[in-house]
């Protein structure tokens, strides 16, 4: 096997794993290997010392408790993850960290949980969940296919681009369309279900990032996507 | 509306649905409509009231048992065996009991109810016993968070007016208990050296288990247990039996079983004779359940969430037999096919899959492809997986993994070719 490493990290697996983020996590290490390269893959939970090599940081989702637990620790790691992220280090963040990678949550309660600030989005806790099947559309992946379920409406910033546009489904807030986040490398949704194994567009441009930071160069080998593209077939004809 | 007239009407829809081969809800539906509190009133004429199960998983192996057990100890049970765990579902299985007058023949109601519904049943009906079972990730599209299921639960203690039967290996169930006066409280559990077979799903990713925490003393307690063979500990004596029912998880929640009826009967409880009852238990249906299909054994196992599916792999050896999974995500199964990314498929590298099938095949298939685990084949019409998966593995005893609704129908197909219990 080749020896070209490529490190992954997955932020927080004891505290936000639900909804499946592990399929995320499995696709980008079965694909690079797929590709030729070898994952390493590290976890990071609170109070680890923060890896050193880090080409692909991914987050998960959460419960709010969970989220709670996290938080301290996630604000004492915000400036080595802001610095990964201005550095163009390829990130997927689902749900509860998309949240918290943002400005703030503020509950239905009026409480603060202040987030890494380090993508300009807020998001304020909603009485009604957004739960179902979803289907947006981007210029960069073509259309995004995933379930979601989150109380959570998050509103993008001014300088940021949303990952895809809602054609089925609630997205980011229910209101204005968006879903998800686009900025430097970094990939923010709601989408689970799980997201990176029904959109292997997304799950290779993670990889190429990676590998072409890394190593200069990206030589993709073709992978056999055709159960993906049916599994998208059917669930584009599921009801929400 | 009176009564008589609610249970005539009720009756005659029941009729027509069986007649057109339809699903319990419907007469229950119909007489939810029509007579609000006719579950109510018929439960409240039972001597020795009425007793709720609830959990994510196991609720309807665990009902049979209870059931089976009470009435090895002489009593008259009512209990909704379809596994439609809705409240309607109690009112279509009580129209089948009742006669005309709507006089219900039984001494006690022993009901197998969904987190949800059951929170809803406990404001009109308060259960005198309740027993529950375990939380984990399940449904959360109806949900939400395993947080607000297990609120649920504890609702579902609070409105019990005796005692309340927890697992004490579930953290989450074991803080309702915490919550609860201690006279109402009642555990079951299973030796240390047994835990192993039960990783929570905080623990799926994360390796070994925090250290233990003193756990409550158990009613009845799972000492040890091989092959079909179990050993219970009950009031410091130890009771080994054979089981007909399968799996590890079947076996602890036959202690949740025993802990309960002797909970319910005190005293009264004949302990060597409700062992000898559970001996004689069979699996629910669709749930482990055995059919004969061209003198092979074939199996159902019913999946519907990570834990679940986990424990049946591991509880069911996948060498020497075929292995169909079907997927469906109708509203019963749960639309959201992110659980599937929990479960480990690794244990079925060796022997590969045969079929994959349901309305979401094609997802399951691309879990597999994962876990680089072999395909024969993947059709998602379940009839014709179904007819060639028997076809095409004529020698060798089966086992088909499906969600609730791929369950039913598949039930319904093997009807047309061997002999198929029909629950209603």
């Amino acid at each position: 096997m080749s020896q070209k490493i490529i490190h992954i990290v997955q932020l927080y697996p004891k505290d936000m794993n639900i909804y499946g983020d592990w399929g995320n996590v499995l696709t980008i290490k079965r694909r690079l290997e797929w590709h030729g390269y070898t994952p390493i893959l590290t976890e990071y939970n609170q109070g680890d010392t923060f890896p050193k090599d880090v080409d692909i940081l991914i987050g998960g989702g959460g419960q709010d408790s969970g989220q709670t637990l996290i938080q301290d620790d996630l604000l004492k790691i915000a400036p080595r993850l802001k610095e990964l992220v201005e550095a163009d280090v390829p990130m997927l963040l689902i749900c509860g960290l998309y949240q918290l990678f943002g400005n703030f949550f503020k509950t239905l309660d009026g409480t603060m949980i202040k987030g890494t600030g380090v993508l300009d989005l807020e998001t304020h806790g909603g009485t009604e969940r957004l739960i179902g099947n979803i289907v947006t559309k981007s210029s960069e992946f073509g259309e995004i296919i995933g379930y979601e379920n989150h109380s959570g409406q998050t509103y993008l910033g001014k300088g940021m681009t949303p990952l895809g546009l809602v054609q089925k489904g609630a997205g980011n807030n229910g209101h204005d369309a968006t879903e998800g986040v686009r900025y430097k490398n970094v990939i923010g949704s709601y989408l689970h279900g799980s997201l990176l194994p029904k959109n292997p567009a997304i799950a290779d441009f993670l990889i190429e990032k990676a590998v072409t930071k890394r190593y200069g160069e990206f030589t993709p080998t073709v992978i056999d996507d055709r159960f993906a593209s049916m599994a998208r077939t059917a669930a584009l004809k599921r009801p929400r | 509306m009176s009564k008589p007239y609610t249970t005539l009407l009720g009756k005659t829809v029941r009729s027509i649905a069986r007649l057109r081969g339809g699903g319990s809800a419907l007469p229950g539906l119909f007489v939810e409509k029509i007579d609000s509190s006719f579950v109510a009133d018929t439960l409240a004429q039972l001597p020795r009231g009425v007793v709720i199960i609830s959990g994510t998983n196991g609720k309807t192996t665990t009902t049979k048992m209870v059931t089976e057990l009470l009435e090895g100890q002489g009593l008259k049970v009512f209990t909704n065996r379809t596994g439609s765990n809705f409240i309607r579902g109690v009112a279509a299985a009580l129209l089948g009991d009742v006669d005309m007058k709507g006089r219900l023949n039984a001494d006690i109601a022993v009901l197998e109810l969904d987190e949800a519904h059951a929170v809803h049943f406990v404001k009109t009906i308060a259960p005198r016993y309740s027993l529950l079972l375990n939380v984990m990730r399940d449904q959360l599209d109806r949900f939400g968070e395993i947080d607000t299921t297990t609120k649920m639960l504890a609702a579902i203690a609070d409105k019990t007016s005796e005692r309340v039967v927890l697992n004490r290996e579930d953290p989450r169930i074991v803080s309702i208990g915490d919550a609860l006066p201690a006279k109402k409280t009642t555990y079951f559990g299973l030796d240390p050296s047994l835990s192993h077979y039960f990783p929570n799903d905080d623990e799926l990713h994360n390796g070994p288990r925090a250290p233990e925490v003193p756990k409550p003393s158990a009613n009845v307690l799972l000492e040890a247990f091989k092959d079909d063979q179990a050993t219970f500990k009950i009031a410091g004596e130890h009771f080994s039996t054979s089981l007909k029912l399968q799996g590890i998880y079947n076996i602890f929640n036959a202690a949740a079983a025993l802990a309960l009826v002797r909970t319910i009967l005190g005293d009264e409880a004949d302990i060597k004779k409700l062992v000898a009852s559970l001996a004689e238990v069979t699996p629910a249906f669709g749930r482990g359940e055995q059919l004969i299909v061209g003198g092979q054994p074939l199996e159902l196992v019913l999946v519907k969430n990570p834990a679940g599916f986990r424990l049946g792999l591991s509880s069911f050896p996948a060498e020497t037999y075929a292995t169909m999974i079907a997927i469906n995500d109708n509203y019963a199964d749960g639309r959201d096919m992110s659980w599937l990314w929990d479960v480990d498929f690794h244990s079925l590298q060796a022997s590969g899959v045969s079929q994959v099938s349901g309305i979401r095949a094609y997802d399951m298939a691309l879990r597999l492809q994962y876990d680089e685990v072999e395909m024969a084949q993947v059709e998602p019409n379940l009839k014709k997986a179904l007819h060639h998966f028997i076809a095409k593995y004529p020698d060798t005893p089966k086992r088909i993994y499906c969600t609730y609704t791929a369950m039913l129908a598949l039930r319904r197909e093997l009807g047309t070719i061997t002999t198929v219990e029909v629950v209603s």
